[in-house]
């Protein structure tokens, strides 16, 4: 495994072109767009002001920096360096701007989510959609990137609109049975909206395409309800994360629960791995047979790694203040894996631990618990491998094979905050509070787990 | 004086009187025959004086007759001389008389000791159970008043429950209620909230200072190059038109997955099916032997329309009609095969149990005799061990009583002793071995035990292979079960016949061949018939003989005592060696 070297950047907005060519990041208010392969700086673009969201277009040829404290939207073309484009919201205010899947239209959200403003890059045509839903997740592209949901609220109702993106066509309209609608996803073929409540209620619906009701499921009533939801990619499955520390599992036919995932905070389960992150203060130079020694650092002198514990785990549980408002329970972190063979999940209370499922056997496969709180985890694009981290120094790895914890070695202590595959996952963005690193994996990072696991 | 003595003697008299008339019938009867006159002389108390013997002797005569003794003068004798043997007896027969009645005393103080000291006790078991009635009684008290406790504060938890559900259910009316107003001040606000917006986006629309503007060196073209078109009627159907056929395609794909889903469920169905037949065929002779012909029949006529269906299953896959006679089929295949099933098992259970009876009774029995005996034998021992260590106890500890003969046995004594002393440890070391000879008694039941259980589990892995082994996937489980030679050669000939169905029919006719015992005997002639048997596979016209054949054989084999089972199982060693014979004749 090898590391770049660090990058400035801020605000985390570094981003890798959906063609997994170029990666761009914002430092204040520049725009550098580099070569992922050789991290060359190839386009340098200055903005008005600080730049408070990017994103790449579909095409990756195009660049949109929005300032939403001016209101502004820049765009920066990647072939035509001359070329730029500026969007003026006025003083109506922008608290959100997106690119549309075709790359050619750009979907700016106003303050009070007033309406949606759909600006064309072809013709600078401009139109509204009004009464978008301020909620956790308003609007979804289906994957193909021909249609857009939208969720909506008129006369104290929930409404879905269904756009066709080519043409901002309105193709359905439809209510929803919701209280308060609080997000909208589609399903990775296209096919099927799923809606779901606001946590007040646990309840979620499954709409066609062509705006009917396929199914509606709600496991429980007065306790808070959905956390999160998340499709698996070959449609077959939508996990549903909720206030009561389970996961649903719904499968595609019935739309019927075909198993939940517990949380319990004491396992028995003696199929599953229980890795526990152990950190260790060692003397510079010992002979530690780990994998730090390979990566060469010696720098830091406590290091963490993994050990396997024995059946009966106890798990450390915080207890959320039950006063507050969004308690700190409950599923709000799932991924499924490239191949939905895997679903990684976190749980709130339980907030250093990593649950890894096993979706054909339908149980617990491991359970990583780190010393620290895990920020952020995500799976490779390609393989079953999923990499996490704590807001520490060390970037950390499972796969079915085994589990691995490794030193990001750079001076001043780099912090890994969030992290991201490459499309390829040959490689992983990490990037700090101020800083970035490219993470080279070997391409015989297999054979280094599991000769890791042998030597357990 | 004479008052007194005879006033002391008279109550005695009377008293042993009644005593013995209470206790027994007096034995006096013998005396009232002799008649013996009372001589004057010898009765020198004050009482009888020379003057009064006359009236002592009638006196007297009265008192004894009174005691229902004989009289001591009679006056038919005429004479004053007194019968001195009649008198001596009469004598005789009161001191006898007053012994017994002292005797009898004596038993009556004892008597009434016993029955003192029986009071005396039955008051202390009384007064002891009066304690104890108190005692539980008091218990009892206590109990009851533990449950009026309990009643009570089953009563005040009850009330609390009550009250709790009463505030549940207050709560849940006050939850509602606040609801309905939240929900109610929330649309309100809502509506308010959206009002404002409108006015906002008026007054930030009709606002002239600051607009909206995108500000683009130039257009750019549309990523896929086209350009952008009209919205008309027809783009609209185009993009209906387009969203029923995503919406087609991804049923087509569903249903594609579930045709082939349902084809891999049709293949297990019908390899199911097969597999069913197969075993239901197999076991059909044996079936046969046991009084079902008429249903053994049915089967084949059956067996016969699923080898037709089979024949034709790729065709009638897919039509209703042929899934539900699949279905059907392997309903009544796998109600037969149940039945089978159970049948074995009730088989395998009676069958258990029945060993188990004889079994147990011999082991038992043989177990308990052999301890009695030894039991018995061992008694006799004990009983000589004790009276030896008594006497030479009583030897060693009294000498002093005979010292002389001490003295003079002494050396006899000790010659004796040793003689003792030898056997007592020969008898020492019997009793050592009658120990030892029961452990081993006991530790050959517990083997037998032991044994009988392993014959047991053996017994039930060999059904249960039985079973398997005839369904086809006995060449899986080949090498898991190679315990006994024998189960080994079925599962062969179990897998073989499976494979392949003309195979199977070629098996059951070889079962019509004579007794394999008697194959290296008449060789040529076996081999003739085998010939003769694989030109000719007709299975009907063979299958009665070889049932018949079957029969006697198992009885050559087992004497006729053994249970169905065997029977089959011997059945299923003819074949594997029919099998071997028939490679045999082959390879002649």
């Amino acid at each position: 495994m090898n590391f770049s070297e660090v990058f400035k950047q801020s605000n985390q907005l570094c981003k890798v072109s959906p063609d997994g060519k170029y990666l761009a990041t914002c430092v204040q208010y520049r725009l550098v767009v580099r070569d992922v392969s050789t991290l060359q700086i190839l386009q340098l673009y200055t903005c008005l002001d600080q730049i408070s969201h990017m994103d790449w277009s579909s095409d990756s040829l195009f660049i949109l920096c929005a300032m939403y404290k001016r209101g502004l939207v820049q765009v920066w073309s990647l072939e035509q360096p001359d070329w730029h484009c500026k969007i003026d919201e006025g003083s109506i205010g922008l608290v959100s701007s997106r690119w549309s899947p075709d790359g050619r239209h750009i979907l700016n959200t106003t303050e009070f989510h007033l309406r949606v403003t759909v600006w064309s890059l072809c013709t600078k045509a401009v139109s509204y959609i009004k009464y978008p839903k301020a909620c956790q997740k308003g609007i979804d592209f289906s994957r193909d990137g021909c249609y857009m949901a939208l969720a909506e609220r008129r006369d104290c109702k929930d409404y879905v609109s269904v756009f066709v993106c080519d043409d901002w066509h309105l193709l359905r309209h439809f209510e929803t049975e919701t209280q308060d609608l609080a997000g909208l996803e589609w399903s990775p073929n296209g096919c099927v909206l799923a809606v779901w409540d606001s946590c007040l209620e646990y309840k979620v619906l499954l709409y066609s395409l062509d705006g009917r009701l396929l199914s509606a499921y709600s496991a429980y009533e007065w306790s808070l309800g959905v956390k999160s939801v998340t499709w698996s990619p070959n449609s077959q499955f939508l996990a549903i994360g909720s206030y009561d520390e389970k996961v649903r599992i719904l499968n595609h036919i019935t739309w019927k629960k075909i198993t939940q995932f517990e949380h319990p905070s004491s396992i028995n389960n003696t199929k599953a791995v229980v890795y526990k992150e152990v950190e260790k203060r060692t003397a510079v130079g010992s002979d530690d047979l780990s994998l730090h020694i390979t990566i060469g650092t010696a720098l830091y002198n406590t290091r963490s790694k993994y050990e396997i514990c024995p059946s009966p785990v106890q798990i450390p549980v915080v207890k959320p203040d039950p006063d507050r408002a969004n308690p700190k329970i409950g599923v709000s972190s799932l991924a499924f894996s490239s191949d939905s063979r895997y679903l990684a999940t976190k749980n709130d209370n339980m907030a250093s631990v990593v649950w890894v499922w096993d979706m054909q056997k339908m149980s617990l496969v491991a359970v990583l618990e780190q010393t620290s709180a895990v920020r952020c985890f995500q799976w490779d694009p390609c393989r079953p491998r999923l990499a996490l981290c704590t807001g520490n120094t060390t970037l950390y790895l499972w796969s079915p094979a085994g589990c691995v914890s490794v030193q990001v070695p750079t001076e001043g202590g780099f912090q890994v905050q969030s992290l991201n595959w490459h499309r390829s996952g040959d490689s992983l963005m990490l990037l700090g509070k101020e800083q970035l690193c490219l993470c080279y994996m070997d391409t015989d990072q297999e054979d280094n787990i599991r000769e890791f696991t042998a030597t357990k | 004086m004479p008052e007194s003595s005879l006033g002391f003697i008279s109550p005695e008299v009377k008293d042993t009187c009644s005593s013995s008339v209470e206790c027994r019938s007096p034995p006096l009867i013998q005396f009232s025959q002799s008649s013996v006159p009372l001589h004057r002389n010898y009765i020198l108390s004050t009482f009888c004086t020379e003057h009064n013997v006359q009236e002592c002797l009638s006196h007297i005569n009265q008192e004894v007759s009174s005691l229902g003794l004989p009289p001591v003068w009679t006056e038919s004798s005429g004479s004053s001389e007194m019968n001195v043997m009649a008198v001596l007896n009469c004598m005789y027969d009161l001191i006898q008389l007053h012994h017994r009645g002292l005797r009898t005393l004596e038993n009556m103080e004892v008597e009434q000791l016993k029955s003192s000291s029986n009071v005396d006790h039955l008051q202390r078991t009384s007064t002891q159970l009066k304690e104890q009635l108190e005692l539980s009684k008091r218990g009892n008290t206590g109990l009851l008043e533990r449950e009026r406790q309990l009643h009570l504060k089953v009563k005040s938890l009850q009330n609390c429950l009550k009250n709790e559900k009463d505030e549940v259910q207050k709560l849940q009316n006050i939850i509602a209620s606040r609801a309905s107003q939240y929900n109610h001040e929330m649309k309100r606000k809502e509506r308010e909230f959206t009002k404002l917006k409108e006015r906002l986006n008026q007054l930030l629309v009709d606002k002239k200072e600051k607009k909206q503007a995108i500000d683009v060196l130039n257009n750019i073209g549309r990523a896929d190059g086209k350009r952008s078109l009209w919205k008309t009627q027809k783009t609209e159907a185009k993009h209906e038109g387009e969203m029923y056929k995503t919406l087609l395609s991804d049923y087509d794909t569903r249903q594609r997955e579930m045709l082939l889903e349902n084809a891999e469920l049709k293949k297990v169905l019908q390899q199911i099916k097969k597999e069913m037949v197969s075993i239901l065929s197999l076991r059909k002779p044996i079936r046969k032997d046991d009084k079902h012909p008429d249903a053994g029949i049915q089967a084949d006529s059956e067996d016969e329309e699923q080898v037709f269906d089979s024949s034709k299953e790729s065709v009638g896959l897919f039509s209703v009609h042929a899934r539900e006679k699949l279905t059907n089929s392997i309903r009544l295949q796998w109600r037969r095969l149940k039945s089978h099933v159970e049948r074995l098992d009730s088989q395998a259970s009676l069958a258990q149990m029945g060993e188990n009876k004889t079994d147990d009774a011999i082991s038992r029995e043989t177990h308990e005799e052999e301890m009695d005996r030894l039991k018995l034998e061992i008694q006799p021992c004990k009983d000589f061990i004790q009276t030896q260590q008594q006497l030479l106890q009583q030897q060693l500890s009294s000498p002093c009583d005979e010292e002389t003969t001490s003295l003079l046995s002494n050396c006899y004594m000790l010659q004796e002793r040793e003689r003792f002393r030898e056997e007592w440890k020969t008898l020492e070391k019997q009793r050592n071995l009658f120990e030892r000879e029961r452990r081993n008694c006991t530790e050959a039941a517990i083997r037998l035990s032991h044994e009988r259980k392993a014959f047991e589990d053996d017994r039930a892995v060999w059904l249960k292979h039985q079973f398997l082994n005839l369904s086809p996937f006995a060449d899986l489980r080949k090498p898991q079960m190679s315990k006994s030679k024998s189960c080994f050669l079925i599962s062969e000939t179990e897998s073989s016949a499976s494979s392949a169905p003309e195979k199977l029919i070629k098996c059951r006719s070889d079962t019509t061949s004579p007794t394999p015992r008697c194959v290296p005997l008449t060789s040529a002639s076996t081999a003739d018939m085998h010939r003769t048997v694989c030109l000719v596979p007709e299975k009907r016209s063979t299958k009665p003989n070889g049932k018949t054949d079957h029969v006697e054989e198992s009885r050559l084999f087992c004497n006729g005592n053994v249970p169905e089972q065997h029977e089959q199982w011997n059945n299923r060693e003819d074949h594997s060696s029919q099998t071997l014979l028939m490679e045999s004749t082959c390879s002649i």
